[in-house]
């Protein structure tokens, strides 16, 4: 479903993914781990033609997301790292607001649109402007809204951020619901390992651009001889911190906080 | 065409909920408009010039839909920031179709802007040479909004963070605003102010507006909507361009 091969992307002259390669079948949940700053949401940016490849080739559904965006895009769904709903209109408008972008016919719309705020226990809040939400409802506002259009390929971008353990447990059971039922590839992020073990499939670590090493968490384990997964990530990517310098958008969001948006 | 109108209809629907604001971005023109128009007003009568508030208030209404277009366009800034601008980049449906109905909805929400005060102003005293002419104004309202709309979507997809706002805002608004003849005649100027009173699109929709409200021509007609038409064009084809190249 998603074959990536020899993916580099340069800023400048800091190389933040380095030459990696890897695939996911159909019906999987892939795990992407890694540090801050290790490359995930570069790659993720990529696979979601919002960021050009400076090198490599990548193929979603059989498709080069680079030169022809558009059919990629209708077969993919995704949950970005930051919100990006829009708080000044309800979750019902923007269900609908998504649909008719994914050009989801009429009926199809408000039947799926139903089916998903029930699934995600949104149906009652339907018609309340999402900036009254809680993070775990908007999260589940923008799951659900990502499953709309019924995509082949799911991308969360560590979807769970901020979270309590409730909303989280509820989310990921959600998620391995709709897999299971719709056969939705997905694409995850994390920094929770548990929920890396709990759900996924294969996890891939990547670390300073590269990818370090992939497998399913059993294999992981093994490879390093530990007991659990987070183990293994510290055994597989060193202790020390990773300090990312903020950018432009890091201080806005700063002052969104302020504007209490 | 779904992609246009939703996006069009979202841009209205969020002013429409955002009373306060409303009120708010009219606060502004009222103040100029009876500041200037009654202040002033006395000066200009003994200039010989009639009344100031016949003469400022095309160029009040025409200050507001500047602003207002501006804003609207670089709302941008903010959905960029709460993230619902990589909601619709990301969807199956050109950029072109996205900065359209972005900037239908800027442009729509102006001519509203652009409505109420038109109505202030005729609730202070104002009166056009005849009511057949506030139709007829409105194709100017029309072309003002769509040129700045245009221009604020340009700077909304190239500006990153607020500082960059303020710099627009001061050295793009403001003289645009101030250089248009919105509050002054334009004849009799220093040779420098008329170069560039003749440079800023804005003096061509003012002088329209006043043109068709009070029967105050300093150009043609014709001359305001050809150099009027051409700028949107190339603001529009100027901004689709830029908007096509955002990277989130």
């Amino acid at each position: 479903m998603i074959r990536v091969q020899n993916l580099v992307k340069t800023f400048g002259d800091f190389t933040a993914v380095k030459n990696i390669s890897f695939e996911v079948a159909q019906g999987e949940i892939f795990a992407f781990l890694g540090p801050n700053g290790a490359g995930k949401t570069t790659t993720i940016k990529m696979l979601t033609t919002l960021l050009h490849p400076t090198s490599g080739t990548i193929e979603l559904d059989g498709l080069n997301p680079a030169l022809q965006a558009k059919e990629a895009r209708r077969r993919f769904g995704i949950v970005f790292q930051d919100p990006s709903l829009d708080g000044e209109q309800t979750a019902y408008e923007n269900m609908d607001l998504h649909g008719i972008l994914y050009h989801v016919p009429r009926k199809q719309r408000a039947e799926r649109t139903e089916h998903l705020l029930k699934l995600f226990e949104l149906w009652d809040r339907k018609d309340s402007y999402v900036k009254t939400f809680s993070g775990g409802m908007k999260r589940r506002l923008e799951i659900a809204r990502g499953f709309l259009h019924t995509p082949k390929i799911l991308f969360l971008d560590e979807p769970t951020l901020g979270l309590d353990p409730q909303s989280r447990n509820q989310l990921w059971t959600h998620v391995k619901h709709l897999n299971e039922t719709e056969k939705t590839t997905v694409f995850l992020t994390t920094h929770y390992m548990d929920e890396a073990d709990r759900v996924a499939h294969r996890i891939a670590i990547m670390d300073h651009g590269t990818i370090i090493t992939q497998g399913s968490s059993a294999e992981l384990k093994q490879q390093t001889s530990t007991d659990s997964l987070e183990e293994a990530f510290l055994a597989l990517t060193g202790a020390t911190l990773r300090d990312e310098n903020a950018n432009s958008s890091d201080q806005l969001r700063q002052m969104a906080r302020m504007f209490n948006r | 065409m779904g992609a246009i109108y939703i996006l069009w209809l979202r841009e209205l629907k969020r002013y429409v909920r955002s009373r306060v604001q409303v009120v708010a971005s009219l606060g502004q023109p009222c103040l100029y408009l009876l500041a200037l128009g009654f202040g002033l007003g006395p000066v200009f009568q003994q200039a010989g010039r009639g009344s100031y508030l016949q003469f400022v208030a095309p160029g009040i209404i025409g200050m507001t839909v500047l602003f207002s277009s501006i804003f609207s366009g670089m709302a941008m800034l903010w959905d960029r920031q709460f993230g619902f601008l990589k909601e619709t980049l990301v969807a199956p449906v050109s950029r072109l179709q996205i900065m359209a109905g972005r900037t239908l909805g800027a442009a729509t929400v102006a001519m509203i802007q652009g409505t109420l005060i038109l109505i202030i102003c005729l609730i202070a005293g104002f009166r056009p040479h005849s009511w057949l002419a506030i139709p007829v104004a409105f194709i100017f309202i029309l072309m003002i909004a769509i040129v700045f709309s245009a221009l604020g979507t340009a700077f909304g997809s190239v500006l990153k963070d607020m500082q960059g706002f303020q710099i627009i805002m001061n050295f793009l608004v403001l003289p645009i605003f101030f250089l248009s003849g919105a509050l002054y005649p334009l004849t009799n100027l220093p040779k420098v102010m008329t170069v560039l009173t003749h440079i800023d699109p804005l003096t061509y929709g003012v002088d329209g507006l006043r043109g068709t409200l009070i029967g105050h021509w300093q150009f043609t007609p014709a001359l305001d909507l050809a150099v009027l038409s051409a700028i949107a064009l190339v603001f529009l084809c100027g901004g689709a361009w830029l908007f096509s190249k955002i990277e989130a």
